[in-house]
């Protein structure tokens, strides 16, 4: 996946001078992006040492918090933003994050790794094991990834849940990535949702 | 000084005392017509002015924050884990400020210094003081150093209720704050336990009411069980169980005899209070741990932490403890969303300790880390005028 093209879809997607929270921000490199090029006022919140480490060095700022404990600390829709990268395969409760994520924030964007990739099915169908790729190095017992979805599964949850989709994107690398915008359940790898209620 | 930690000590320093003439408004509507603060400082004070550093102490500390002062010394000063060249306060780099505050007993204005008015020591009469008559004095001693704006205000505990007050009555005065192991109030459990060490003071027939020094006396019973309870709220329950269990130090439990036990935890306790009582004030413990009480940072902001926290300008960096439970990393994170709602930078890292409270005192590798990465980013171009 091409990082670089994430992130500057998800800046694109955001207004200047507007109020952003990143969850599982990571080294806080999206959050000095959006501060640096759009004047964006953010928070992220986190819990690898290294990584909190790596915000402070940035001077982005940075919240250690875990957060499988819940957003209750945020009022509701006292950021303009919440945005959540990768992480959402991680969470123990996915659909209760985004409901959060959406009380929170007026918008969310969430990007996520697609279970349905051809890849991942080709790795099941013929080899009978589970999917271990570059994107997702873990084997099964050891990953943090504990809620796989995908494309069409997350979209499912979306109109469950009468959430609108603003604007949606796929990401994809490697030889037939050409294909992912006809079929972006099997081609694409890496999705990203632009939501509101 | 022991000779393998020279290299990263600042080495042998010592105090100086600065003389204020100009009255000093308190908040209780008293106010000191003189007094004295003593002072430490370490590194060098650059050009600019931009690279001073505040140090905050807490309870019972001092000015004594960093090195030795004599060759002799067995113990560096309070900080000396985090205060020297290439430590996360680094003297190569910063010009460290630490005073000992009014109302100590280490050589600034205090309750057993002499009252000008009656020739006599102040005791029971030294005027109460809270948080803010503290930063008002720092204020006064950056002016007279010549520096207008810290490049960071920094305490532990009741040090980081300073560093908060800073940020809210002097905003443009600090470039950074570094509040650690604090609370922007105290609960009623807390307010309980310094309540009780205050009581095995005032219970000790020597505190004569205060004036124990017109009786050429010291309450010294008291001030060690002050110290003795204070003391088991600073460590954590596994820290103790580790450090001592139920090991004796003396007697045993063989039946058939009768004699005294005691355990080494007991032994420890009296020794750390004999040894507190023996160099600090009865007064002085009072008088701090009023102050730890009655502190509460957004009482003149409508209660409201979030509407305080709004004048402030510069940035926050918040650490916890998790085995502190006198201030609890939950007392912490309180501060961090008053931050976040008034839109202020902050940063907050929860350090994994076993050593309870006392941990803002005690090497860490992590703590070192963040708190060295935030000073790392700290501007020193910035001129301070």
């Amino acid at each position: 996946m091409n990082m670089r093209n994430d992130l500057s879809i998800i800046q694109d997607w955001l207004k200047p001078n507007s109020r952003a929270l990143d969850l599982g921000c990571g080294d806080g490199t999206l959050l000095a992006m959006l501060r640096d090029k759009k004047n964006i006022e953010g928070y992220g919140l986190e819990i690898g040492a290294d990584e909190i480490t790596a915000c402070i060095g940035k001077q982005v700022n940075v919240i250690e918090q875990n957060l499988d404990d819940g957003l209750s600390n945020f009022a509701d829709n006292s950021f303009d933003t919440v945005i959540m990268t990768q992480a959402l395969q991680a969470m123990r409760a996915p659909d209760l994050v985004l409901d959060e994520m959406l009380r929170v924030g007026k918008e969310c964007i969430i990007t996520f790794p697609n279970f349905g990739h051809w890849k991942a099915r080709w790795h099941l169908a013929v080899n009978g094991r589970m999917p271990v790729s570059d994107l997702l190095p873990y084997e099964w017992y050891n990953t943090p990834n504990i809620h796989f979805c995908t494309f069409n599964d997350f979209e499912v949850l979306c109109r469950e849940k009468n959430i609108n989709t603003l604007n949606r994107q796929v990401v994809a690398d490697g030889p037939l990535a050409a294909f992912k915008d006809i079929r972006p359940n099997l081609f694409g790898e890496t999705a990203l949702y632009h939501l509101t209620r | 000084m022991p000779d393998t930690v020279a290299t990263h000590s600042v080495g042998i320093v010592s105090p100086q005392t600065f003389h204020f003439d100009e009255p000093l408004v308190l908040a209780s509507g008293r106010s000191l017509s003189q007094y004295d603060l003593v002072v430490e400082t370490y590194g060098v004070l650059n050009e600019k002015k931009s690279n001073a550093v505040l140090i905050c102490h807490a309870l019972s500390g001092d000015h004594h924050a960093a090195g030795y002062h004599h060759e002799d010394d067995k113990k560096p000063g309070w900080w000396d884990a985090y205060i020297g060249p290439g430590k996360p306060i680094d003297t190569d780099r910063f010009f460290v400020v630490s005073l000992n505050n009014l109302g100590g007993c280490n050589g600034s204005t205090g309750p057993g210094s002499t009252n000008p008015e009656t020739g006599a020591a102040w005791g029971n009469d030294f005027p109460k003081l809270r948080v803010r008559d503290w930063v008002n004095s720092q204020v006064r001693l950056a002016d007279r150093l010549g520096i207008y704006q810290w490049a960071a205000v920094i305490g532990g505990s009741l040090g980081g209720m300073q560093a908060m007050r800073w940020s809210l009555e002097y905003p443009d005065r600090l470039q950074s704050c570094v509040v650690i192991a604090s609370a922007m109030k105290l609960t009623a459990q807390n307010i309980a336990f310094n309540e009780t060490a205050r009581q095995a003071i005032l219970a000790d027939p020597q505190f004569f009411d205060g004036d124990y020094l017109a009786h050429k006396t010291y309450p010294k019973d008291g001030l060690a069980v002050a110290r003795m309870i204070g003391h088991i709220t600073y460590l954590s329950d596994d820290a103790m169980g580790k450090k001592f269990g139920r090991e004796l130090k003396s007697g045993s439990f063989e039946q058939g005899k009768d004699n005294p036990v005691e355990f080494q935890v007991e032994s420890y306790l009296r020794y750390q209070g004999d040894a507190f009582s023996q160099t600090f004030d009865a007064n002085t413990y009072i008088l701090m741990t009023k102050a730890l009480d009655y502190f509460d940072l957004a009482r003149e902001y409508d209660d409201d932490a979030s509407k305080a926290f709004a004048n402030a300008q510069c940035r926050f960096m918040v650490i916890s403890f998790t085995t502190d439970w006198r201030f609890s990393p939950e007392r912490s994170r309180e501060i961090v969303n008053a931050l976040m709602d008034a839109n202020q930078a902050v940063s907050y890292a929860e350090i994994e300790s076993n050593y309870g409270h006392d941990a803002f005192l005690l090497p860490n590798t992590r703590y070192e880390q963040v708190f060295r990465q935030h000073m790392n980013t700290l501007d020193l171009n910035k001129a301070s005028s």
